[in-house]
This record gives C-alpha cells, structure tokens and sequence, in this order.
C-alpha cells in the first residue's frame, strides 16, 4: 500500500503533465516527488523556499490568473501558519484551491509539539466553504485528489501517516457501512477505521467509515443510524471535532454522542505515533475501552 | 477599450461624495495622485471588460482608505458613480476595504495588510506560466505596511523568480513606526530596481511606473508628507 504523501506526490505530478491548468506551489517540504515535473515544467512548479504565508499568496494569485493550485508542506505550516491566508486569499475571495497537509496530529512524533497538528481539520472547518478531507489510504489519496481538485472550492486534504488496508470508496460527502449492528453507530474517520472495526469486534454495533467532513451528507448518517442511541465518532484529530458536524443527523431525536479523539493537551513525549496512541487511547484496546463503556455486551 | 481621460478634479468631486468632508482619511489621499497617474497613463484595462485576460492587474494590497480608488473606478465608469453615494452604508457596495467579489474592477479583496505582495507574485507567475508576457501587475502597498513579515518574504522570491512583469509601488507617508528607509539599500539588497519619486509628481510617477524591464522586478517609491492625510 502506498503511503498518503508518496500517492499526493505521484497523482498530483500526474494531474500537472495531463491538465495545464494545474499549479503546484511548495515551501521545500515534498519537493522530490516533483523533481522530474520541475524541470518539465518550471512555471508550473513552484517552490517558494520556507515562506508558507508566501506560498499560500502565491497559490491564491495563480487561481485568479484562472489556474488550478495545489500548495502542500506539514500539517502544522500548511493549516496553521498561513491560515489567514487561506481565509481571506481563497475564502473571502472566493478561489478554489488544493492545499494537502502531511502529518496531523502527531505522525511526526519524535518531532514534538512543534510538529504536531491535531487542530489541523477544526481549524480549517473554521473557514467557510472549506472542503475537508480525511482519506484512509494512498488509493483514497489518490481518488480524492482526481475527484477534488478542479471543484472551485477551496479543499484540505490531510495525508497521514497511519493508513488502512483496505481501499473504500472515497467520495466528497460520501459514508460507507463497514457492518451493521443495533447499539450503537460508530464512524470511523479517516485512518482510524482498522483500528475502529478492531475495537469494534463482538460488539452489536454499526461500523461506518467516512473520509469527508466538508460536504458531509447528514441524511444518510441519520438513516444508517436508524434508531441506535448512541453515535460515536473516532477522529484521528482533537476530539470533538467532527461533534459539530455529524450531530447535526440528529435535530429530530435525542442520542448519546461520544467523540474518541486526541485530547485538547499539548504533549510533551515522543517515540513513535503508535506510541502516543496508547497514551492517549486512540489505539484498539482504548478506543475499546470507550466504546464498551458506553453499549450493553 | 474606453480610453477617455478624466481630469483629476473630476476624481476629486467623486472622492468627495464618498468621503464628505467629515470622512477624509488620510491613507485615501496620499495615494490619489498616485492611482490617477496608474489608470490614465500605465495601466490599460477596459472598464466593459474589468476580467479581460489581456488586461493588466492592479492591486491595491494597502485596502484601508479605498475611496481614491473608488473614485477612480467611478470616474472610468466601472461602475455607477452613484455607488459613491453609498459608501460604507448598509444598502451599498463600497465597503471600507475593497471587495473583489462585490465591485468590478476590484483584483483582489484587501484590507488584511500584508497579502496583496505575495499574491501579486503569484499573479506574475500565473501571466507568465499561461504565456501572458505583454500583462504587467502592480500592487500598491504602504510604507507602513511593509512592517508585516509576508511582504519580505514576497520581496525576497520575485527578483530570483525574475519577474519583471511585477511592480511594487510603495506609497511611503512616512507612517512607519519603524523606520523603513532608505529603501534603495533596503529593497534594492533583495534584487529589486528601485525608485524613489516625489508621490504627487504626476510625470515623475509616470517614468517610475512606466519601467519594465525584462527579469527585474521593480519598486516604486512615492513619497508624500508625513502626516498627509
């Protein structure tokens, strides 16, 4: 399985030799998944330096010059950095824009905080019209990408580094049924579905999976969850983040909701990502933990 | 494309039904000579077509005290000049900063200091990468306003993009907390052609802006009055 930034670098270097409208802008992170494409086409591939409020400028100058960019570095300098940039630059005005962060939360644990990005999705929530996109996979990387990136709207894309083995069907507002059951509704978000329907086994839940949180079809949540009283989200971003979102299935009728995410505290350890997953219990026996506590067995 | 001249006196009676004379703000008038030198004699956009590919952009990055530049797009006849009438009001179009999705004529949506730069070298890039050589950009910004951080970054990377296509005029009313100049040393170190002319010397503006060199990009500085509102 190709990991998610390998696939960004490989689909969006196929989407510059096939559709001239498309613009890559970097600030150094990734810029040798496109070696080949910058030299093939140097005003096309544009790689600012370290300036991520600059690329972000840059990327909204391209789209008023009716271009397609694609701006990508770390999740922590690509949403939180140059994030008035992408509210006022293509939020405001109203330009369409890819903008792929690599490493939220804390993929990039041994990094530290610095480099950590749980507040990447929320963040960008924030802005309106912002599309936002979890895929699970390099393939669902890849299809978001294709299905993505000539909308007109402005999107982020967060490639992470935990990834499942399977391959869904990845559309903008789309939610796939993994299994069904009657306790409760849990939605996997993004990489966090293997180790969802892990937590999951033995229990009379449904098990859904979705990689999009702008558009999200909210009909469709509320009909899979049926008459289940408790939904749960597994988010691999702060907890609660989805809450605003995927409660909104729900204005007809009470349900409990529990959000397992990363909770809101910076952390100050390292290792390895799975690592800080069992401390914080976004692996399978906490997301267990959580789940079990709140459905009958 | 509609090329009738219109005299400045004329901007200044539409400038005055926007502002009043209880509305005049400072960072509107140091710019006016300025903005009426661009739209008469350098740039060339129609005002039937203000999304024409062929046309050259304008950005006006410093987007406080927008009402000279209203005036002029009035005066051009971008859009009614009874919008004017209706300046910053509820029921109106002209806002306090301008809005790119509200009034033709307007590049970019402004007023956030620090972001028309970049996105101008992004729009000298997008003219060159489509093959748009002819199109110039110029962005306006103030002297104050090249405090932020981004701008630096912008005036780092377009001399070693080499775009000459892009123009960076700076309107210094010396309203700078820090001291700026002198801006040859300064924003001619990065690899930029600087110019420093007298803000309201119509032919003097008309010189600096008229320079485009092939892979230089280029500063104008206009300088006015401290305090001159």
């Amino acid at each position: 399985m190709r990991d998610m930034r390998q696939a960004f670098g490989t689909t969006v270097s196929d989407l510059l030799e096939h559709d001239d409208r498309v613009a890559v802008v970097l600030a150094e992170i990734s810029t040798s998944y496109f070696e080949h494409a910058t030299a093939a086409l140097p005003d096309r591939v544009i790689n600012v330096g370290i300036m991520e409020q600059t690329m972000v400028g840059v990327a909204a100058g391209f789209a008023m010059e009716g271009f397609l960019p694609i701006a990508h570095s770390l999740s922590p300098f690509m949403a939180e950095r140059a994030y008035e940039q992408l509210k006022v630059d293509f939020g405001y005005q109203g330009l369409g824009g890819t903008f792929v962060g690599v490493g939220g939360s804390y993929d990039y644990a041994s990094s530290g905080g610095t480099h950590h990005a749980p507040a990447d999705v929320g963040v960008m929530l924030g802005i309106p019209g912002m599309e936002v996109l979890i895929p699970g996979n390099g393939d669902e990387m890849d299809a978001l990408l294709r299905s993505t990136y000539a909308n007109g709207s402005p999107t982020y894309i967060r490639a992470g580094v935990a990834t499942n083995a399977e391959t869904h069907p990845s559309m903008p507002g789309h939610i796939d049924v993994i299994r069904r059951g009657s306790e409760a509704t849990v939605l996997a978000i993004g990489p966090m579905l293997d180790r969802t329907v892990a937590a999951c086994d033995g229990l009379d839940v449904t098990v859904a999976y979705t990689t999009s949180l702008r558009p999200f079809d909210v009909a469709r949540l509320a009909a899979i969850a049926g008459a289940a009283p408790v939904l749960v989200t597994v988010e691999p971003f702060y907890e609660g983040t989805a809450a605003p979102v995927v409660t909104a299935a729900f204005g007809d009728r009470p349900v409990r909701y529990v959000s397992i995410g990363v909770p809101r505290a910076f952390i100050h350890a390292y290792g390895e990502p799975e690592d800080l997953d069992a401390d914080v219990g976004l692996d399978v026996a906490g997301i267990r933990r959580r789940i079990g506590a709140v459905v009958m067995r | 494309m509609d090329t009738r001249t219109v005299p400045l006196d004329d901007v200044r009676a539409l400038m005055a039904r926007a502002t009043g004379d209880e509305k005049h703000e400072e960072s509107t008038t140091s710019t006016l000579d300025a903005l009426w030198v661009l739209y008469e004699r350098i740039l060339r956009i129609d005002p039937a077509s203000p999304e024409g590919p062929d046309r050259d952009r304008f950005i006006l990055s410093k987007g406080h005290g927008p009402a000279a530049l209203y005036a002029i797009l009035a005066a051009k006849r971008f859009f009614p000049a009874d919008w004017l009438d209706r300046f910053l009001e509820h029921d109106g179009h002209l806002g306090g900063h301008p809005d790119r999705t509200q009034v033709p004529g307007i590049e970019a949506s402004t007023g956030s200091l620090g972001h028309g730069l970049p996105i101008a070298v992004g729009t000298a890039l997008g003219l060159r990468a489509k093959g748009s050589l002819e199109q110039r950009t110029i962005v306006l910004c103030g002297d104050a306003e090249l405090n932020e951080g981004s701008n630096w970054e912008a005036i780092l990377l377009a001399p070693q993009r080499k775009l000459g296509n892009l123009t960076l005029l700076v309107i210094d009313n010396h309203s700078s907390i820090l001291t700026m100049q002198p801006w040859p040393e300064r924003i001619g170190s990065f690899g930029w052609d600087v110019r420093v002319v007298d803000g309201h010397d119509h032919d003097a503006l008309e010189r600096a802006l008229g320079v485009r060199h092939d892979d230089v990009p280029t500063a104008v500085i206009a300088d006015v009055p401290e305090g001159e509102w």
